[in-house]
């Protein structure tokens, strides 16, 4: 048996783990890694620009692709610059391994240059990580790491290897089997807790569905999709369930929440059955929880114990992967009709619809995002930041491509949409991807825009210019009596900048010009970046105002007006 | 009851106190005691803590726990019938001529004199957390220089071991039984 270094025994495992794109940077603890690139054609090395998209980048290749995605950095600075996307994607559950060279072994815990304590620094925010100190234990921890991301409730996990034990060599064994003992994540549902919950789903008037992330990360598309429509129940998606059950479905009502739509957040109220299926009844989706449902029962679908009763009481917990358990709860499910309720929900919506948009001449928010569905066709994948834009982003997504809405949903991270639109274009190099970008989070990782022309993405880049961090502009205004503070934003010339970069630059300021500015950038062959300069102060709505219960959501601004009594304070 | 007794089995890896504390911090869990030591099986420590349920919900202390890889069981105690005792060193002043009365205090607890010096005793007294608060306030008349407590140690009546793999038979192939060959790593730390 031949002798290999530590770097090149990581490398063969990355191999057989099937890893097509390691997102990095190089640096002095790394090196020994990027030594071996060369013999491993078959994994492409894509040199980002800083750190955390590398994380965002190998984050959304993960959610595209249902793999792992990979990313790796030197110690110290390289380290610690993954942090916010390792973070990203611990609150989004995405399966990612992150491999960062560490100071050589004897130095560490002596304050050598560029040592960070990574492995203590992300111990809350990765589901497993490793200081590896033996050249022996390397091929059983890169097999360990990718079986614990991506199992169970996925996650990401780091591996911290001393340059020297990267140098080191011995013998390679490909451990071919993991067996944790201690981690046995379980899959299948307790047929008892499933049996229940087909009785309650049959006992139920008022059934809804809150669909999650968990949905997605199963790939339970079709099964969903069967159990909605055998028991004829209205399907709710969470924001980062967003593409787990086709908009376009006549059981399917959009988003809940804080900027959920108006309808949902009521029925929720009105509900005698709550069916959570791989979702965690996070804050901005109960609102005020002793006031969440409080006419419903709650049957909890998901793979993470620790998720059944931690926001909510809950009648019927089922712990399991989604995909398996709705595969042995569908069969038990009484076909069923809810027409009344339907209509009931239906109603709702007619008298307040939540999404129209006002016919003016300025150029809303929500025209452009919805003119760039209305124009990108079917199979176009949809990559958005966090604050306004994303919320408008998810209210006038109804398309019917599974997984196709990449978000940044947990940690709400500002400057995912551009390094996260580079992974998923990567994974998916023939499709349509958009980014749509705020202003603000624009500006916090442009510097991958260099990545993308060196790649020739042909990313489309919405920036959804409005001058302000508009979310937080928004809060100031409704909560902080509109004392705005620090959130106006300078911005450069976009067109300029994208031609610096070498990409195409367009800028939209008249309504008219929103339609071909669109049409122009899906003909261009490469990267386009659309400077949309939009009405500044355009708040969303609906909004359930913070601390407020979902019953209380607000769906326009004019009764907002009237309405709005005293502050409320920001939670 | 408010305290409960949890006795969690985990692996001897480095690191991994640090995780456990760290969920604990994180989600804000109020842990009152802890005591860790190794188990029966070489590679695995038993350690025993108490929570208050009243601040904390300790359901979610075992499923927040059970999420840590490294983490081979969890059992909450507090509905078994259990054993529990508390080991206590106390350094009390005891000049020659009080000796005798705290000697009499000492054999009223069924403690022992562990340390003899002219102007101090060490005291090692086991038992109940109630029985070592009583002890220390029996003794504080006289002096107390130091106190120290290694916080609750648990275990069930009768011949199951609910806190054990497989409940003790140690069928598994990782884990061996204590003496067997070394453990890989032996620290928690």
């Amino acid at each position: 048996m031949t002798k290999m270094t530590g770097a090149q025994i990581v490398m063969e495992c990355l191999a057989r783990e099937g890893v097509e794109y390691i997102f990095g940077i190089p640096g002095g603890a790394n090196l020994p890694l990027y030594d071996t690139l060369p013999q491993y054609p078959q994994i492409r090395h894509i040199l980002v620009r800083h750190e955390q998209a590398a994380a965002h980048a190998a984050d959304a290749y993960a959610r595209v692709t249902g793999k792992a995605g990979v990313c790796w950095a030197t110690s110290g600075p390289g380290a610690t610059n993954l942090v916010t996307g390792i973070a990203n994607a611990s609150m989004d559950s995405v399966p990612l391994v992150c491999i960062t060279g560490a100071v050589v072994s004897w130095l560490i815990g002596r304050d050598g240059f560029q040592e960070a304590d990574i492995t203590g620094i992300t111990i809350p925010i990765t589901k497993q990580n490793y200081l590896v100190l033996d050249v022996d234990d390397l091929a059983q921890t890169v097999r360990e790491a990718f079986h614990i991301a991506t199992t169970g409730r996925p996650g990401p996990v780091l591996i911290d290897i001393p340059r020297d034990i990267q140098q080191q060599q011995t013998e390679f064994h490909y451990p071919e089997k993991v067996d944790i003992p201690s981690y046995r994540p379980v899959t299948k549902g307790h047929p008892g807790q499933i049996r229940k919950a087909a009785q309650l789903i049959a006992e139920a008037e008022r059934p809804l569905i809150l669909a999650g992330h968990g949905v997605v990360l199963a790939r339970a598309y079709d099964e969903l999709r069967e159990l909605a429509e055998r028991a004829h129940i209205p399907v709710i998606c969470t924001l980062l369930g967003i593409g787990g059950f086709p908009g376009s479905h006549e059981l399917y009502l959009g988003m809940p929440g804080m900027h959920g739509m108006y309808w949902n957040n009521i029925a929720i109220s009105e509900a005698d059955l709550i069916i959570g299926i791989g979702m965690r009844f996070d804050d901005r989706v109960t609102g005020r929880l002793k006031d969440f449902a409080p006419n419903a029962r709650i049957i909890h679908i998901d793979v993470d114990p620790a998720e059944i009763g931690k926001n909510v009481r809950t009648t019927v917990p089922i712990v399991g992967d989604v995909k398996e358990v709705l595969s042995d709860l569908n069969p038990l499910v009484q076909p069923a009709r809810h027409d009344a309720w339907c209509r009931h929900i239906q109603e709702i919506r007619r008298e307040h619809p939540s999404i129209t948009i006002p016919n003016v001449d300025k150029v809303l928010p929500q025209f452009v995002i919805k003119k760039i569905y209305e124009l990108s066709g079917p199979d176009a994948y949809f990559v958005t930041g966090v604050g306004q834009h994303q919320m408008w982003a998810a209210q006038f997504f109804w398309g019917d491509n599974p997984g196709s809405f990449v978000t940044s949903g947990g940690l709400g991270t500002m400057g995912f949409e551009v390094p996260a639109a580079m992974g998923v274009q990567f994974a998916r190099p023939k499709d349509l991807v958009w980014s749509i970008c705020g202003d603000g989070g624009f500006q916090m990782t442009m510097q991958e825009m260099a990545t993308i022309v060196e790649h020739e993405l042909p990313i489309k880049f919405a920036i959804i210019n409005n001058g302000h961090l508009g979310m937080v502009r928004q809060w100031q205004h409704l909560f902080y009596d509109d004392n705005l503070q620090a959130v106006r934003l300078f911005h450069p010339d976009y067109v300029k900048l994208a031609e610096a970069f070498g990409a195409a630059g367009l800028r939209v300021t008249d309504k008219i010009e929103v339609e071909p500015a669109i049409e122009k950038a899906l003909r261009h062959p490469g990267p386009v970046i659309i400077d949309f300069h939009v009405e500044q102060h355009e708040d969303i709505y609906p909004m359930m105002p913070p601390g407020a219960s979902l019953a209380e959501t607000v769906d326009q601004p004019e009764a907002e007006r009237e309405a709005k009594p005293e502050k409320v304070r920001s939670s | 009851m408010t305290k409960h007794t949890i006795v969690a089995l985990v692996e001897d890896r480095p690191g991994v106190l640090n995780r456990i504390a760290s969920k604990w911090r994180q989600r804000g869990f109020n842990i009152e005691s802890l005591a860790v030591g190794h188990s029966e099986m070489a590679g695995l420590s038993r350690m025993t803590f108490t929570v208050d349920g009243t601040t904390t919900d300790v359901d979610q202390v075992t499923k927040q726990m059970y999420k840590l890889i490294e983490v081979v069981k969890v059992t909450d105690l507090t509905e078994h019938d259990m054993v529990h005792r508390e080991l206590a060193l106390v350094k009390v002043a005891a000049n020659p001529q009080q000796r005798s009365a705290i000697i009499e205090i000492v054999d009223i607890f069924r403690a022992k004199i562990v340390d003899v010096a002219p102007e101090s005793l060490i005291i090692e007294v086991t038992g109940t957390e109630d029985k070592i608060d009583a002890i220390f306030e029996m003794l504080r008349p006289y002096g107390i220089k130091e106190l120290v407590r290694t916080g609750r140690i648990a275990m069930t009546r009768g011949a199951a071991a609910p806190t054990s793999v497989d409940g003790g038979k140690g069928e598994h192939h990782r884990y061996r039984p204590a003496g067997e060959g070394k453990p890989k790593v032996g620290s928690l730390l």
